[in-house]
């Protein structure tokens, strides 16, 4: 059973050849066994989900219709509102936040009979690439548990690598689906911005942050597409399907892009690690071997990347983490002296490092006297790298780069230097700043038996040739098919 | 190198953004901070005199909806996450001193 796809799950539930109720009971069994040495859940619902599992099972047995994922066990990222259970963003800000509605997203999974797990482990408030600055509990790579999973959506990755779930949703401001995806050998995508509701989604940066899927396959993250894609009228930035209408992602997957235009950007991806490089140039071969056509060009904008999404973000977060002022919800602290203390001391309690650092940065940034310097640079650096893009596209019907220069680093090994932490960003970054899609698929096992991610990135609104050209590849491959044998062990 | 930022600043800053900072965490953003910002100023480096500022990618500016009536939250839900309410109201310290004549 756990080696089953979410889309086989599906298949055989809807069928009647296998029960939701017995999927979901072996998803709790692995829970029991794995989670103490993972660490992806902050919070489980067993009960719920046992009671929603046999709610699918009775409705197939009766012939009732059922909805996409109809008895399929998934994970949510702990930063999506729902009703049950807290929403906690991994922050002691937010610990015993209970959500007074569900996100948009949660509705359609909950629309589409989806069994909801738990909720996932991340960097507090989405804030690092390594999931370490959760305020609330760690979390380990199910390949090898001295290292991390990633972030920010680190739960989210190892719950799916570590079959704890059947599929997942992240979200991804700056890299934080696409990078856990790569260290965790799984797929993740980042949807165009607009193309999947934020309502409920608690904000970071957000111009940037987008909510994707975190799956087994390509075809799982088609379908999950399915589920969450389109416009919302409560979130003003979703798009209009007028204008991006949303398609069935799933119907033409297996079919090749014909005379396939790739591109590729060596000066830009010089400074991968060897073992990176070397998964790409397979991965460029294999296209080559499937007809593509393979181009070099020169995006002279991205090696500033980093340095405007460092202060676009925390500028945004400044501004959107501004509401945690220990008034009307989360953390207080105790007899404050006056009301000011009411803000400052709650924040300075509750917050973890990171996002103290982030908030001070783009307080900074906004602040008078640097706003043009800062600021009002980054955004006239944003449009030049959507330039690059726009311009690439003209040329090419897709980008492949790594996703990350190494693959999953040491617990701790990054944690004392910030910059060093933000720099290992550096080729997920500007898909964000630019808006377009891009997604991770595992391409390689290095040789310490940890995953290589392979980055496509699309123009705007391309999801579905996107997942297209990324089913080319995995058809060809056997690398989302590997599983982590995972070590048991006990670090607390 | 002189620092980009110093603590003072990072005084004023953090006072901007409501945060108590201890003597540790002010040395600590000090340092920290001015490693990020040399780093941003990497930016520098481009002539962007000509180039408009791209604050969101999408093609839309106002979206408007129907106006009309639907189910609000409600006081208690609304109120169900406070730190401390008394009644249907959120209760916070004194603002005003009493000298105020509020």
């Amino acid at each position: 059973m756990e080696q089953l796809s979410a889309n086989q799950l599906r298949d055989g539930i809807a069928a009647g050849r296998i029960r939701s109720l017995d999927a979901t009971k072996a998803v709790f069994e692995r829970i029991r066994k794995f989670e103490p040495t993972i660490g992806a859940y902050i919070s489980t619902f067993e009960e719920l989900a046992l009671e929603k599992a046999a709610d699918v099972d009775q409705r197939i047995a009766a012939g009732d219709p059922v909805g996409q994922l109809a008895g399929v066990p998934v994970a949510i990222k702990d930063n999506m509102c729902t009703t049950f259970g807290a929403t906690t963003c991994a922050s002691k800000i937010l610990e015993n936040f209970h959500a007074p509605y569900n996100a948009t997203v949660v509705e359609k999974l909950l629309a589409a009979d989806a069994v909801i797990v738990g909720k996932a482990n991340m960097d507090e408030f989405a804030m690092g690439s390594s999931t370490e600055n959760s305020g609330l509990k760690r979390t380990v790579n199910p390949w090898d548990t001295s290292r991390v999973p990633g972030g920010s959506s680190g739960g989210p990755a190892a719950a799916v690598a570590g079959r704890l779930c059947f599929a997942a949703l992240g979200s991804d401001t700056g890299g934080s689906i696409r990078q856990p995806a790569s260290f965790c050998g799984i797929v993740g995508l980042k949807p165009t911005y607009g193309r999947v509701s934020r309502y409920g989604l608690v904000a970071y940066g957000s111009s940037l942050d987008q909510i994707g899927p975190i799956t087994q396959n390509v075809a799982d993250t088609a379908l999950m597409m399915n589920v969450i894609a389109g416009h919302d009228p409560a979130d003003s930035t979703s798009i209009d399907e007028t204008i991006a209408p949303v398609c069935d992602y799933l119907k033409k997957l297996d079919e090749p892009i014909e005379k396939l235009r790739v591109a590729i950007v060596p000066q830009f991806t010089a400074g991968a690690d060897e073992q990176v490089q070397k998964a790409l140039n397979e991965a460029i071969d294999l296209y080559m071997k499937l007809g593509a056509e393979v181009t070099e060009i020169d995006m002279p904008h991205l090696d500033y990347a980093i340095a405007a999404y460092y202060v676009i973000a925390t500028a945004e977060a400044s501004s959107n983490l501004a509401r945690y002022d220990g008034v009307h919800y989360g953390h207080r602290t105790e007899n404050p002296a006056d009301y000011i203390e009411v803000y400052s001391k709650s924040r300075a309690e509750a917050f973890g490092e990171e996002v103290k650092r982030r908030i001070m940065l783009g307080t900074y940034a906004l602040s008078s006297g640097y706003y043009d310097a800062y600021y009002l640079k980054a955004l006239k650096v944003r449009n030049l790298i959507r330039s690059d893009f726009t311009e690439a596209f003209e040329k090419c019907d897709c980008i492949i780069m790594p996703v990350a220069p190494t693959t999953a680093f040491k617990i701790g090994e990054k944690v004392d230097d910030p910059l060093q932490m933000y720099l290992s960003d550096i080729y997920t970054i500007a898909v964000n700043l630019a808006g377009i899609p891009g997604i991770s698929i595992p391409c390689e096992l290095d040789e310490n038996n940890l995953p290589v991610g392979l980055q496509i990135l699309a123009p705007t609104f391309a999801e579905d040739k996107l997942l297209r050209i990324a089913r080319m590849f995995e058809k060809e491959t056997d690398w989302h098919k590997k599983k982590p044998d995972i070590e048991i062990t006990n670090h607390d | 190198m002189a620092k980009k930022i110093d603590e003072t600043e990072v005084r004023k800053v953090a006072k901007l953004a409501r945060l108590e900072l201890t003597e540790a965490e002010v040395a600590e953003f000090t340092g920290q901070l001015s490693a990020i910002l040399d780093y941003v100023e990497k930016m520098d480096e481009l002539d962007t005199e000509d180039v408009e500022p791209l604050a969101h990618c999408l093609p839309i500016s106002n979206v408007f909806r129907d106006d009309c009536v639907k189910e609000s939250l409600g006081t208690e839900k609304t109120l169900a996450n406070a730190p401390q309410r008394d009644a249907e109201f959120f209760k916070v310290p004194k603002i005003l001193d009493d000298s105020s004549g509020a």
